[in-house]
């Protein structure tokens, strides 16, 4: 704590904000934040000295005016939120500067298969579902930002599967931003319980409905039971001013699966941590992540996943596509312990570099202690293929058409692991938009 | 499965056969490192100013930095000061031919398989035996001075081409390069240097023999290598230890500088003791080693196979700075017993066109830990460049690791930079597949063992690939994956 508090003296403004106020709750939960508030001291704020954020410099949040976003800075109603919907007649949780909207989300009555609402409303009755699973999995010992998440937020979306329920309307949660005075800055939190046998779909939405820089600092803690199924797709458009840090960490019980995306297109510097514990014997995972960088964004994902029991299956497919003066940043860890023997884990990087600025760190980490595996992991970085573009070209297709069908069949792989069907289709028209964006860029390249 | 446990066992008792001690009359300091010592190195060695203050400088950055801690191995911490810094078999009188080499030190190589004498070898290789902090002999060296090629000890070089070293040395690897680095520059006592001229093919293979025979001896080498415009040469280097039970250190440097159209070739068999089961005792191998590809066009291939020291810290890297300048690493680590390996290579690409090639081979049996980590960076200048890395790793024994760290960092559209790993063990498919066809299991992972590190062994000279293929064969005699 002491190291934290003479940092941030040098800069009074953000010094509440990153010092890790507890927020509300009962006593149980207190306890946890009162932990994760010493664990920021020990772990103190990230500098790129350190291994995990090596090339993601986090400073210049510390010279923004931080504060805690506050309530109701703007009139929203439901053609705001309209645009992001995807739900269709599924539900929908709307959190607009951090702060529950039940009258702008779609919620589960009393009789609907699953149970959705906000964490508030839990702590605030008994809590008992909550307890087992809220602050258990998130790996607060070496992230300063998840340790500063437990300690601080406010708020969050609280989602349970009850064992055998089948949920086949996906499940979204709207994060929007909207304060207008730079500098506001959210904890989101949510948690997802699957219980047995039980299959869920999870839309997560991170988008600005204000220009004003604002920073959102996002755990999303998934419990996947017995034999359950889970498919969480995190979408991030946030405004090109805005900071994004998010965690999303899965523990997954025996024969468990896991289908995770994460589509990454907005913020001026996004941090995307997505991790999966494979705590038992047969489960599987399925990492999927598209990430597209311009102008001068960074978009940085840190996967992990973490076999420690035998015969689990982790897949790993990440694309990145980068363009102006833009940074991409993968870290792919693949953990096998002692005892997870018939180990089978894939993990693959390509990048897709299209403009001589872009930079790009990529780093496929293997770190293996059993034998009886079948590990891989593969990276590639490079441009669009002249011979590819030749044969599109040579059957009369312009050099701009051409260049954008390699691009696009390049971001198919990802999307179509996605088996949402308004998520495909919102990725389709993003696509287009940022191509057309490009366009001009693109274009010159061919002169 | 309790063939399978014998025959690790056995594997893992199979015995360093280079583990003896020789009796030869040595010089040496008592241990304890200072500013003292490092004048008195100087002063035993006769070198002139200018190495007086390149040492200090490097021994004062030195007392400035920190050891690093980042690489994936664990060990007790050193203490700098029980070590010897300059050992060397005594001098009987002055050499003036190589018959003349103390019949102790000569009968301690031929046990080792160098011979000293010319007359007795067949293959055309010269060598500069090194044994602890001094290079005792060198062979073949009036043949190599026909065409104008220097090869010498580096305490030769610096009393007879001082301009030379003057020039090249540290421009690779500065003094305050890292910290292994820094007191090699400080504290290094011999090594090998060589240097090739303008347009000149060596006409044979240049080889250092390193041996550490003294207790407690740290041993620090330095071996420069300079091939001048359109030149070629090969470099070997060997290595072993006696068995002593406690750790050695040795912190060599390696700069290797090839100009336009040049090619430098270097291949490394470690073979240093590896410590006992239990891990007690071995070297602590923390090498550095740089080649830089100055002029267009240039060419570096390090090719090592490290199956020696208790810890191996290790990345031979290049520095790809001239056009078209290829950049190449071939590497097969062998880690057993409780032997921990953090190596890889690094390949800076700063000019246009400029290719590397990277295939790593880890192989980890008993309780080895074996760590790949890599950098290729790609600099915003190097247009075209292109990079492809292989690293495979196979485990022998579940009580082992295998580790990749690779950092590829791309600043340039127009490179191609490809990464590919794989993690297997020898599966039992494919031995039966062997066994069924009348291959003993013995052979059959020998064979397969063999057959994975082929890209690597192709690499080597002949005379050297016979060797590590043999030393593979033996460390791997009945295990069974």
């Amino acid at each position: 704590m002491m190291d934290t508090l003479t940092q941030t003296d040098r800069e009074p403004a953000t010094a509440p904000f990153l010092a890790g106020e507890l927020g509300p709750g009962p006593a149980w939960l207190q306890s946890l934040r009162e932990q994760a508030r010493t664990r920021l001291g020990e772990i103190g704020f990230p500098t790129t000295e350190q291994e995990e954020w090596r090339f993601t410099n986090m400073a210049p949040l510390r010279q923004w005016p931080l504060h805690a976003a506050e309530a109701g800075a703007r009139q929203v109603g439901p053609a705001d939120i309209e645009p992001f919907r995807l739900a269709g007649n599924g539900y929908c949780l709307v959190f607009v500067d951090g702060r529950f909207r039940p009258e702008l989300s779609t919620l589960p009555g009393p009789g609907a298969a699953l149970r959705a609402g906000n964490l508030r409303a839990q702590w605030d009755g008994d809590g008992r579902e909550l307890q087992p699973h809220l602050a258990r999995y998130a790996d607060e010992k070496a992230n300063f930002f998840t340790a500063l998440n437990t300690a601080s937020f406010e708020d969050g979306a609280f989602v349970s599967v009850p064992a055998k329920a089948v949920v086949e309307q996906p499940v979204q949660l709207l994060y929007l931003a909207a304060s207008e005075r730079p500098g506001a800055a959210v904890h989101a939190r949510n948690l997802i319980v699957a219980h047995q046998g039980s299959s869920v779909k999870i839309i997560e939405t991170y988008a600005s409905l204000t220009s004003a820089p604002h920073l959102t600092n996002a755990v999303t803690e998934l419990a996947l039971g017995l034999e359950a199924r889970v498919e969480h797709c995190k979408l991030q458009n946030e405004n090109e001013r805005a900071f994004h840090i998010a965690a999303v960490q899965a523990a997954q019980s025996r024969n468990s699966h896991w289908l995770s995306h994460s589509i990454a297109t907005g913020a001026r510097l996004a941090r995307n941590q997505i991790q999966t514990w494979l705590v038992e014997e047969g489960a599987e995972a399925i990492l999927n992540g598209l990430y597209l960088a311009r102008g001068e964004q960074l978009i940085d994902h840190h996967t992990v996943v973490d076999h420690a029991q035998p015969r689990c299956e982790s897949h790993e497919f990440y694309y990145g596509i980068m363009a102006g003066r833009s940074h991409g940043v993968f870290n792919g860890k693949i953990f096998v312990r002692q005892d997870a023997q018939k180990t089978n884990a894939k993990q693959t990087n390509r990048n897709l570099v299209l403009s001589e600025q872009a930079l790009i760190n990529t780093k496929p980490q293997l770190e293996i202690f059993a034998d009886d595996v079948k590990c891989t992991h593969g990276a590639t970085v490079g441009q669009l293929n002249d011979e590819a573009l030749f044969y599109l070209r040579s059957r009369g297709i312009g050099a701009g058409l051409a260049r954008r069908m390699l691009i696009r069949a390049f971001a198919n792989d990802a999307v179509e692991r996605i088996t949402l069907a308004p998520v495909r289709a919102q990725l389709e028209q993003l696509l287009t938009e940022w191509f057309e964006s490009l366009d001009t860029s693109l274009s010159s390249h061919d002169r | 499965m309790d063939a399978t446990s014998d025959t690790i066992e056995s594997f893992v008792k199979s015995e360093y056969k280079y583990g003896f001690v020789s009796e030869i009359e040595t010089d040496a300091f008592s241990p304890g490192l200072s500013e003292e010592v490092v004048r008195r190195i100087w002063q035993t060695k006769g070198e002139p100013d200018f190495m007086l203050d390149w040492r200090l400088k490097a021994y004062r950055h030195w007392q400035t930095m920190e050891e690093p801690h980042w690489p994936n191995v664990i060990y007790p911490p050193i203490n700098y000061q029980d070590y010897i810094y300059y050992a060397a078999p005594r001098p009987k009188k002055k050499l003036s031919s190589l018959d003349e080499v103390d019949p102790e030190v000569r009968a301690t190589f031929e046990k080792l398989g160098i011979s000293l004498d010319e007359t007795k070898r067949l293959n055309n290789v010269a060598v500069d035996a090194v044994l602890d902090s001094a290079s005792v002999a060198t062979t073949f060296r009036e043949e190599l001075a026909k065409v104008g090629v220097i090869f010498c000890s580096f305490t030769e070089a610096v009393k007879h081409h001082p301009e030379l070293v003057k020039k090249y040395l540290g421009t690779v690897v500065p003094h305050n390069d890292n910290f292994f680095a820094a007191l090699n520059s400080a504290v290094f006592s011999d090594g090998s240097f060589c240097y090739v001229p303008k347009g000149v093919r060596c006409p044979m293979e240049l080889s250092t023999y390193f041996r550490m025979n003294t207790a407690g001896a740290g041993q620090f080498e330095r071996t420069l290598i300079i091939a001048e415009e359109g030149s070629y040469v090969s470099y070997l280097e060997g290595c072993t230890a006696p068995m002593r039970d406690t750790n050695q250190l040795h912190a060599a440097v390696v700069e290797l500088i090839a100009l336009e159209n040049a090619e430098i070739k270097y291949s490394t068999v470690q073979n240093w003791y590896p410590g006992d089961e239990q891990g007690k005792g071995g070297i602590y191998n923390f090498v550095t080693k740089r080649g830089k590809c100055a002029g267009r066009n240039s060419k570096i291939s390090w090719t090592q196979v490290e199956t020696g020291s208790a810890i191996t810290w290790k990345y031979p890297s290049v520095l790809l700075l001239g056009d078209n300048s290829v950049g190449e690493f071939y590497s097969v680590a062998l880690t057993n017993h409780r032997q921990q390996a953090d190596t890889g290579t690094k390949m800076i690409h700063v000019g246009r066109n400029t290719t590397s090639t990277i295939v790593s081979k880890g192989i980890s049996a008993g309780r080895g830990q074996n760590s790949y980590r890599g950098l290729v960076k790609i600099r915003p200048s190097a247009a075209h460049a292109r990079n492809y890395s292989q690293c495979d790793s196979l485990l022998l024994g579940d009580r082992c690791g295998a580790h990749t760290f690779p950092y590829l960092e791309v600043a340039n559209s127009t490179a191609t930079v490809e990464h590919e790993a794989s993690t297997s063990k020898i599966g039992e498919d494919q031995i039966f597949y062997c066994n069924q066809r009348g291959i003993s299991t013995q052979d059959a992972v020998n064979m397969i063992v063999n057959g994975y590190c082929k890209e690597v062994f192709n690499h080597l000279p002949m005379e050297f690939a016979v060797e590590a293929q043999k030393l593979l064969g033996v460390s791997l005699e009945g295990s069974v994956g």
